[in-house]
């Protein structure tokens, strides 16, 4: 087990793209840590580094706390499953999952218990005899998981292994890879862009944009607490509503931000109210959103499907946020105003919406 | 084009009265169908035959002429493609017996062989570099090294003769070791490269991750899964060789040391004198084992070019 950790670790391929750009990164032992991001925004690039197949332009690598960054990959002790999985297609299963023993001069017998093992807890016992383009998506992420396995690696690096899969089956894998990792408890850098997998999966999430991270945190945090409107915007889906105030961008999220009924519960005083305006329902079986305008910009609500609310296509209602679920961002810079407990803070005065 | 936008209403239209009787149109139709498709396997298969005897008439007339006797042979008013006089195995034995063909096959081969080894030593490493390693200009690099290949014998053999002459092997079948290379290089070198891009080569970088060196990830993943790419520069750089005619006339004179392809061609034309069935014997022995060769590899071959081209 060892802890990863990077200090302004960047890379820059050319003098435009700057892939990396200073990251600040430590792992706990035997964390499933995430990288999140959208495409393009260096999440593969920074595990290339840390595995050895990409030299930084800058910036440090320890790992377990030892300096990496002359070592070659095959002296850093991690295994990693490139999106491709990467298999050897002029092996067999079994050889596949051999092929890092043989590197380690593991003696016969030892290597077939070991290839035996690591087949047994993927579920693939049955399959060490095929050929790699004889497998299905699945068998074949459970292949490189297996020969990840068998090296017992100090890190796993994972490169949105999950991704290659249909919806149905990358639901169960998400499920069975996470079990997994609590199993054998190696640290694992865990990179994707889905922020399902994210949310489902992380101990922690580093969230990443062009290179530079934007907030770190648990699934909780990042999706409560977002340290900016970037944060706030990436994750959640629909995403965080944001509307301006001032120098503020007031923030809630969808599930917040409920109807009034026009007397009833309007009278509570840790309420904000809005008026949502030009508003249009989206049926989706177990929820509905509703979509609108509030001070001219876009805003949306999602809510139980058997809510009550009575608004006509295109027409207006009254909406509101209790204070405690407001998030305020600096509007220039985009950064949260408070980082307390939002519940603590004085609300601020949301010009025009309270008026009614 | 006119055509294409003249069928497609009709076959818009066709379907529709179909469906109220589906169970009798079905079979009428299936019916029609297999009409249609034994059709056209019928033109498929006469246009491959016809292609098959154009492509294989020289070879049998070749054959043919092997075994006519002079008299046969030389009289202008016999068919050509008939025995008018028996067969002979005259022509033959002259070849085999009273020429150096036997020595000139040795030579050919002992001579290919090298120049095979020398290529894909040179080759394999060089395109690896050249697809791998060097970035963005290996692409271009690899087709100013194709262009090398472009420069023609004829007018490369005047300074190669200076070569040749300096390291003093001229009349050696050394000298046809030292010179083909310089073809054989070129050429194969732009092949393999086609080949390499097709290589997945994150199995490469795997493979180090793994536990091995560059090298012997190179060894283990990428070498084994390019093996179709190998054959196809063994191959092509041994057919290349063996044909080979300018060089191998230019540097060799004494008949004990030259290939089938200049060997034949300085033995068997005395003067003026022709020895045509002896000449067609010698071209058929070595024509036949590489066009079999060549036609097991052929998809290969095929693999080889396009994918160069394609992923281009
Ligand atoms: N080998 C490379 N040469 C040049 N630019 C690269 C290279 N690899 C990645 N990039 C660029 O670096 C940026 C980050 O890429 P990558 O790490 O693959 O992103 P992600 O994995 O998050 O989608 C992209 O703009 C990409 O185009
Ligand atoms: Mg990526």
């Amino acid at each position: 087990m060892a802890v990863v950790e990077t200090r302004k670790l960047s890379k820059r391929f050319s003098d435009e793209v700057m892939a990396v750009d200073a990251i600040d990164l430590r792992s706990t032992d035997g964390e499933f840590l995430v990288l999140l991001g959208p495409s393009g925004c260096g999440k593969t690039t920074l595990l290339r580094m840390i595995g050895g197949l990409e030299p930084p332009t800058s910036g440090e690598i320890l790992i377990g706390d030892r300096l990496v960054n002359h070592l070659p990959p095959r002296a850093r002790q991690i295994a990693m499953v490139f999106q491709s999985y990467a298999l050897y297609p002029h092996m067999t299963v079994y050889n596949n999952i051999a092929f890092p023993l043989k590197a380690q001069k593991v003696d016969k017998a030892a290597l077939k218990l070991k290839v035996d093992w690591a087949a047994l807890i993927l579920g693939i016992d049955g399959l060490l005899d095929r050929k790699p383009r004889q497998l299905s998506g699945g068998q074949r992420q459970r292949v490189a998981l297996a020969r990840a396995l068998v090296r017992e690696p100090n890190v796993f690096l994972l490169d949105e292994p999950l991704s290659n899969l249909d919806a149905q089956r990358r639901a169960s894998a998400r499920d069975e890879l996470q079990q997994f990792q609590r199993d054998i408890g190696t640290t694992t850098i865990y990179v994707t862009h889905d922020q399902i997998e994210a949310m489902g999966m992380g101990d922690r999430i580093v969230v990443i944009e062009q290179g530079r991270i934007r907030q770190i945190g648990t699934p909780r945090e990042i999706y409560e607490e977002p340290a900016d409107t970037y944060v706030a915007t990436f994750v959640g889906s629909p995403p965080m509503n944001l509307i301006p105030d001032g120098g503020d961008l007031v923030g809630f999220r969808p599930e917040s931000f409920f109807p009034l009924d026009d007397d009833g519960r309007s009278s509570g005083d840790d309420l904000v109210r809005f008026t949502l305006t030009d508003a249009r329902e989206e049926y989706l079986g177990s929820e509905k959103l509703v979509y609108g305008e509030v001070n001219g910009v876009k805003a949306v609500a999602r809510m139980a499907t058997n809510a009550p609310l009575s608004v006509r296509d295109g027409g207006s209602a009254p909406f509101g946020v209790h204070k405690q679920d407001l998030r305020i961002f600096d509007r220039e810079s985009g950064l949260r105003r408070q980082l307390a407990r939002a519940a603590q803070v004085e609300p601020a005065p949301v010009s025009g919406a309270p008026g009614r | 084009m006119a055509t294409s936008t003249d069928s497609a209403p009709r076959r818009i239209t066709a379907p529709v009265p179909s469906a109220a009787h589906a169970p009798i149109d079905e079979t009428e139709g299936s019916g029609k169908y297999r009409a249609r498709r034994i059709g056209g396997r019928v033109v498929l298969y006469a246009v491959a035959t016809f292609f098959s005897l154009f492509a294989a008439l020289p070879f049998a007339w070749m054959v043919l002429t092997v075994f006519k006797a002079d008299s046969d042979l030389y009289r202008a008013n016999n068919n050509p493609f008939i025995y008018n006089d028996p067969p002979t195995l005259a022509n033959l034995d002259l070849l085999w017996n009273e020429t150096n063909y036997r020595t000139f096959i040795l030579n050919t081969f002992i001579v290919a062989m090298l120049v095979v080894l020398i290529t894909v030593i040179i080759v394999v490493p060089a395109a690896y570099s050249l697809t791998r390693l060097a970035g963005r200009w290996g692409e271009s690099l690899g087709i100013l090294i194709f262009l090398v290949y472009l420069v023609p014998p004829t007018l490369l053999f005047i300074p190669l003769t200076g070569v040749v002459a300096d390291l003093g092997l001229q009349n050696s079948r050394w000298s046809m070791v030292l010179v083909y290379p310089t073809f054989t290089i070129p050429f194969c070198t732009w092949l393999l490269m086609g080949f390499f891009k097709s290589v997945p080569w994150d199995i490469e970088e795997q493979a180090m991750i793994d536990g091995y060196t560059r090298l012997g990830a190179i060894w283990r993943t990428v070498l084994p899964v390019s093996v179709p790419g190998i054959l196809t520069v063994v191959i092509f750089s041994f057919m290349l060789t063996m044909h080979e005619f300018v060089y191998a006339l230019a540097f060799v004179q004494s008949s004990g040391n030259k290939t089938v392809s200049v060997g034949v061609f300085t033995e068997l034309i005395r003067g003026d004198v022709y020895f045509w069935q002896a000449l067609m014997a010698a071209a058929a022995l070595v024509a036949f084992p590489v066009a079999l060769l060549y036609n097991y590899f052929l998809d290969r071959f095929i693999a080889g070019f396009t994918l160069g081209a394609v992923k281009g």
